[in-house]
C-alpha cells in the first residue's frame, strides 16, 4: 500500500513505477546483456525495515531480491522500459481471462518447477501460500487486497483457522480462484511478493530469512546488522525468459551499515556496484557525480507524487477557496529546487503521475492555465481567494518529518502561508512517527507532507487509496486519506471506474482521468512534483536494466 | 604594631600567592572578586563570552542594516548582488547531468558573508540569530536548573528524613535516565502535542526540558554542601538563639552554599548550550522558524563537501562559547574556593 522513499521506515524503499514512453533514461534498455559469474555488491545504510518474511516485508529494497528468489503465478515482465510493467505468466502457463463476471480465475501450473530445497511445486503449495498469508497475522494487505478471495474475510477475522477451500480450488495442476466480488487489480496483486508461492511446509510465522522459492537464486544470509545474500539456486531451470530469466552474477550481496557519504564514495571508486538508498544521496554530492561520474549515473522517471495534504474537515482548509489559494500560490519551481532541481523532479498539480494509467496532463493552478503544465505561481489570485474565503489569520500547523529536504519543504510553506495571511507554525516530527501521526484525524493536522509511490500501475492505487471515502478512518493511525477528503460524486465515479476495469481497462482509465481532474479541482492536496530516481552504479557494472516496477534488475547486471 | 586590627583566622586558606595580611578583614565575596580580578585567563574567557554575547545581540543590526538579507523565511528563488552583479542565491548544478542545486558560497561581503543554506537564507545572519537563541536557552535553562536544584537541595539537606528521601529518590530517578535519552523522549512527546496551549515552536520547550534533565547534576553537590553546612557551629549558634527554619535556611545556610552554585552556573550554561545544540541538531530542540547553532549545523550536514561554512561557523561559535564558559567556571571556582585548587594540586 504505502511506499515512502525516505520518510516512513515501514516502507522505506517500497516503490514501483511506470516509466516514461520508452523506459525513462536513454541508457535503459530492455535487452539484458553481460557475462555470468562474479559477485554483485550492493550497499544500503540499513537492512530493509520490518520482517524479512516475503508475505510481510513491504520495502522495494527487499523486493528487489525477492523477485529473483521467488515467483508468483503471474509476474511483471523481467524487462526494462514500459515492457517491465506488463503482466506475464510466471508459474502459471498463461494469464487466464476471468469468468463468472470477473469472479473466477483459473490458472494452470507449469510442471517440473522445483523450489530451492528440491521440492516440486504443486497446487497445494499455492493454496497453502495464500492461507499462510492470512495465518501469519501481519501481512499488510491481507485485509485490503487478498480478502477478495472467498473465505478471505473470515480468515482476516480468525487468521489461525484460515481455510480457503472455497476460494482456492486445486485440481491436479489447475488452481481456481473464486473471488467474493470482481477485482480488476487481482492479477497485479498476484504479481507482488506477498503472493509469491512458498512451499506448503513453510511455517505460518514470521521467518528470519525468506523461505525457499522457485527463482534463479536462493537466500543464504539475512543478517540485519551486516548483510543479506543470495546465491544461485541449483534447482532452477529457466522456463520463461520474460518472467524469470537466469541471472548473471553468481552471488548478489547487500551490505549494511555505511553512511550514505561512504556508500557514494565506494560506488564511485568501484568498491561496490550499486547504491540501494540512492534517494538519500546528500545534495552536495550531486555536483560531484554530475562532473566526475556522469557515466555511472542513470536517471529514471518514477511514478510517484510528492504532496501536502490539506485537511478538508477542519478550518481553514475545509474551505475550498482556501485550498485552491494555496495551490495557486505554491511555487513548484522553488519546491523542485529542494529535491535536487528540475533534472530530478517535474512540477505537477494533479494526483496521478505522468505516463500512469488514467493520466492526462491537467493543471488549473498556474499562471496561464490550459496547457496542462505548471508554469508559474499566481499569487494575486491566491490572495484574492484567501480574502474571499474569510480564512485569513487562521492558524495552520505545517507538518513534515525531520528529513532535511522535507523540513525545507515545510519551511517554504510556512513562509508562503504567512505571506498569504495565515498564522503558520511548524510541526516537524521524527520520521518514525510522522506518517502515522498525520493519518490520525484526532491530531488535527491542517497541512501535512507526504508522498506516494505506486504498488502496481493502476490509477486506483493513487486515487481510491489516497482520496477515496473508504480510505478515511477517523482516529486511526492507518488512514491513508490524510486530507480526510470524501466527495460522494467523485467516489461514485471511482466505483464506476473500478467496476468497468474488470472488463474494459481502457474505458476505466478514461473515467479515472476524469476523477483525477475533478479531485484536482477540489484541491485536497497541494501536489508538488513527480520525482526521478538517480541510480549510481560502479564503473564495472554492465547490463544496467531498469524496470519501472522493480527498478534496477540486480540479476541482469553483469560484474564479470 | 600590626597593620590590621584583626588578623586572619588561623584556619583560613590562602589562594596561591596570597598573603595573610592581604585578606584580613575582607568579606569572602570581596576576596573572591580580588582573586578573580587577578586571574587573567578567566577574565579573558569572560571577555570572549561577553563579546560573543554582544555580537549575537546585534544580529538584527547585521541582518537588517548591513546585509539586508533573509534570515527566517525560505528564499529559494531569491537573488543577491555580488560585485555589482545580480546572482541567484540557489544556483542550478552544472556538469554533464546538471543535477543538484547549489546554495551561493561565501561572498565575503556583507550579504551572504559565509554563503547561504539550502533554502537560500543568509548563514551569517542565522548564526548570529541562532546565537541569541542558543545563549538564551543555555542561560535560561542553566538558571532554572540551578534555582530549582538549589531550593530542592536546601529543603532536602535541611529537613533530611522523609523530605530528603523523597526528593533524593526523585533526583535519582531522573539521574537514572541517560540525559539525552530523557531529553529526546520529553521533546518528542511535547513536540507532537496538539494541545492549543503547547506551541511546538516555543523556545520554552527546549529550555524547560534541558533544565529538568540537569537538575540532579546540580542538586547532588549542593545537597551535600547543605548537609555539611547545617552542622557548622554558626548554624548551631543560630539554633540556640531560637532562629526559625526559614532564617536558618535563607540567612545562615544559603549564603554559604551560594558559592558552589555560582561556580556551577557557568559550567551548566556550557553544558546546556551543548545539549541544546545536540537536541536541535537531532531536530527535537529549537524548531523553525527559530534558528540555533544546532539547527544550523543540521542544515549544513548535507552541504559539508561544497559549503562547509554552513556547519563550521556555528560549530566554531559553540566551541568558543563553551570554552570561555568552562575557563570562566574554573576561574570562579579558584576565586570562591581556593581550597579546591590546593586540593587539586595535592
Amino acid at each position: 500500500m504505502v511506499k515512502r522513499l525516505v520518510s516512513f521506515p515501514a516502507a522505506v524503499l517500497v516503490v514501483a513505477v511506470l516509466v516514461s514512453g520508452c523506459g525513462g533514461s536513454k541508457k535503459s534498455t530492455s535487452q539484458p546483456s553481460g557475462n555470468k559469474g562474479g559477485t554483485l555488491i550492493t550497499l544500503a545504510n540499513a537492512a530493509p525495515s520490518g520482517s524479512p518474511d516475503p508475505q510481510v516485508n513491504y520495502t522495494l529494497q527487499e523486493w528487489q531480491f525477492l523477485i529473483i528468489t521467488h515467483d508468483g503465478l503471474v509476474g511483471f515482465a523481467h524487462a526494462g522500459g514500459k515492457q517491465g510493467t506488463k503482466l506475464v505468466p510466471d508459474l502459471a502457463t498463461s494469464i487466464p481471462s476471468p469468468t463468472n463476471g470477473g469472479k473466477t480465475w483459473k490458472f494452470t501450473l507449469r510442471s517440473g518447477i522445483k523450489f530451492s530445497n528440491g521440492q516440486t511445486l504443486t497446487g497445494k503449495d499455492v493454496k497453502a501460500t495464500f492461507e499462510r498469508l492470512f495465518k501469519i497475522g501481519d501481512s499488510p494487505n491481507a485485509g485490503t487486497w487478498y480478502n477478495a478471495i472467498q473465505g478471505g474475510d473470515a480468515c482476516v477475522k480468525t487468521p489461525k483457522s484460515c481455510d480457503l477451500s472455497k476460494g482456492i480450488v486445486v485440481n491436479g495442476n489447475t488452481v481456481t480462484f473464486h473471488l467474493a466480488k470482481p477485482d480488476a487489480e487481482f492479477l497485479d496483486q498476484l504479481a507482488l511478493p506477498f503472493a509469491f508461492i512458498l512451499p506448503a511446509s513453510t511455517p505460518a510465522k514470521n521467518l528470519n530469512i525468506p523461505p525457499p522459492g522457485t527463482g534463479p537464486y536462493k537466500w543464504v544470509e539475512y543478517a540485519p546488522t551486516k548483510e543479506m545474500k543470495v546465491v544461485r539456486n541449483p534447482y532452477f531451470k529457466e522456463w520463461s525468459k520474460d518472467a524469470q530469466p537466469a541471472g548473471n552474477p553468481d552471488t548478489i550481496v547487500q551490505k549494511f551499515g555505511l553512511s550514505v557519504e561512504s556508500e557514494v564514495t565506494q560506488v564511485e571508486n568501484g568498491q561496490a556496484d550499486f547504491l540501494a538508498n540512492s534517494d538519500q544521496i546528500p545534495a552536495d554530492r550531486l555536483n560531484e557525480l554530475s562532473n566526475k561520474h556522469a557515466s555511472q549515473v542513470h536517471i529514471q522517471t518514477l511514478t510517484a507524487t510528492y504532496y501536502f495534504a490539506l485537511n478538508t474537515r477542519i478550518p481553514p482548509f475545509n474551505n475550498l477557496k482556501a485550498r485552491q489559494a494555496v495551490n495557486y500560490a505554491a511555487d513548484r519551481n522553488a519546491l523542485v529546487k529542494i529535491y535536487g532541481g528540475p533534472k530530478l523532479n517535474t512540477p505537477t498539480c494533479q494526483v496521478l503521475p505522468p505516463q500512469f494509467p488514467g493520466y492526462t496532463a491537467y493543471c488549473p493552478y498556474t499562471k496561464n492555465p490550459g496547457s496542462g503544465k505548471w508554469t508559474a505561481p499566481d499569487l494575486a489570485k491566491a490572495k484574492q481567494l484567501v480574502q474571499q474565503s474569510g480564512t485569513k489569520g487562521a492558524t495552520v500547523k505545517v507538518n513534515t518529518d525531520t528529513t532535511p529536504a522535507d523540513k525545507s519543504l515545510g519551511e517554504y510553506f510556512i513562509t508562503l502561508l504567512n505571506s498569504l495571511g495565515y498564522n503558520a507554525k511548524p510541526q516537524f516530527l521524527s520520521n518514525s512517527i510522522q506518517y502515522p501521526f498525520i493519518q490520525n484525524s484526532k491530531n488535527k493536522v491542517e497541512f501535512a507532507f507526504s508522498d506516494w509511490f505506486q504498488d502496481y500501475p493502476a490509477a486506483s492505487d493513487f486515487l481510491n487509496i489516497l482520496l477515496g471515502c473508504g480510505s478515511f478512518h477517523p482516529n486511526s493511525d492507518s488512514s491513508p486519506n490524510i486530507a480526510a477528503f470524501c466527495n460522494k460524486g467523485i467516489q461514485a465515479k471511482m466505483d464506476q471506474a473500478s467496476t468497468t476495469g474488470v472488463t474494459d481497462p481502457t474505458a476505466a482509465n478514461h473515467i479515472w482521468a476524469q476523477v483525477d481532474h475533478e479531485v484536482t479541482d477540489q484541491a485536497p492536496w497541494v501536489a508538488m512534483f513527480n520525482p526521478k530516481q538517480l541510480n549510481l552504479v560502479s564503473p564495472r557494472l554492465k547490463g544496467y536494466l531498469w524496470s519501472p516496477q522493480w527498478y534496477l534488475l540486480l540479476d541482469q547486471a553483469s560484474v564479470k | 604594631m600590626a597593620e590590621f586590627a584583626f588578623g586572619p583566622d588561623e584556619d583560613v586558606v590562602l589562594a596561591p600567592g596570597e598573603a595573610a595580611q592581604q585578606i584580613a578583614g575582607k568579606s569572602p565575596w570581596r576576596l573572591a572578586g580580588r582573586r578573580l580580578a587577578r586571574d587573567r585567563v578567566a577574565l579573558g574567557a569572560f571577555a570572549l563570552f561577553l563579546l560573543i554575547f554582544l555580537v549575537c545581540l546585534s544580529a538584527p543590526l547585521y541582518a537588517h542594516h548591513l546585509a539586508h538579507t533573509v534570515v527566517f523565511g525560505s528564499n529559494l528563488n531569491g537573488t543577491t548582488t555580488v560585485n555589482g552583479k545580480t546572482v541567484q542565491v540557489i544556483q542550478q548544478g552544472g556538469g554533464k547531468l546538471g543535477i543538484g542545486e547549489n546554495p551561493i558560497g561565501p561572498t565575503w561581503h556583507a550579504n551572504y558573508f559565509i554563503g547561504s543554506d539550502t533554502t537560500g537564507r543568509d548563514v551569517m545572519a542565522r548564526v548570529l540569530y541562532g546565537g541569541r537563541v542558543s545563549l538564551g536557552i543555555g542561560i535560561g535553562s542553566a538558571a532554572i536548573c540551578c534555582l530549582f536544584a538549589m531550593v530542592l537541595a536546601l529543603l532536602a539537606g535541611f529537613f533530611r528524613g522523609a523530605t530528603d528521601a523523597v526528593l533524593s529518590r526523585v533526583m535519582d530517578l531522573i539521574w537514572a535516565f541517560p540525559v539525552y535519552l530523557l531529553a529526546i523522549s520529553l521533546a518528542t512527546v511535547l513536540l507532537s502535542q496538539t494541545h492549543p496551549i503547547i506551541n511546538p515552536a516555543s523556545l520554552w520547550i527546549p529550555t524547560l526540558i534541558i533544565a529538568i534533565v540537569y537538575i540532579p547534576y546540580v542538586y547532588r553537590p549542593v545537597r551535600g554542601q547543605v548537609l555539611s553546612t547545617r552542622e557548622k557551629e554558626y548554624v548551631e549558634a543560630a539554633v540556640s538563639q531560637g532562629a526559625s527554619n526559614r532564617r536558618l535556611m535563607f540567612n545562615e545556610i544559603l549564603p554559604n552554599i551560594l558559592s558552589t552554585v555560582i561556580v556551577l552556573f557557568p559550567l551548566m550554561i556550557a553544558t546546556t548550550i551543548l545539549t541544546e545544540s545536540a537536541l536541535s541538531f537531532l531536530g527535537i530542540g529549537v524548531q523553525s522558524p527559530h534558528a540555533s547553532w544546532g539547527t544550523i549545523i543540521q542544515d549544513g550536514q548535507d552541504l559539508l563537501y561544497t559549503r562547509p561554512w554552513v556547519a563550521i561557523a556555528p560549530g566554531i561559535m559553540i566551541v568558543l562559547t563553551v570554552l570561555s564558559l568552562n575557563v570562566l567556571g574554573d576561574g570562579l571556582r579558584d576565586a570562591l574556593d581556593p581550597r579546591a585548587k590546593i586540593r587539586a594540586k595535592e
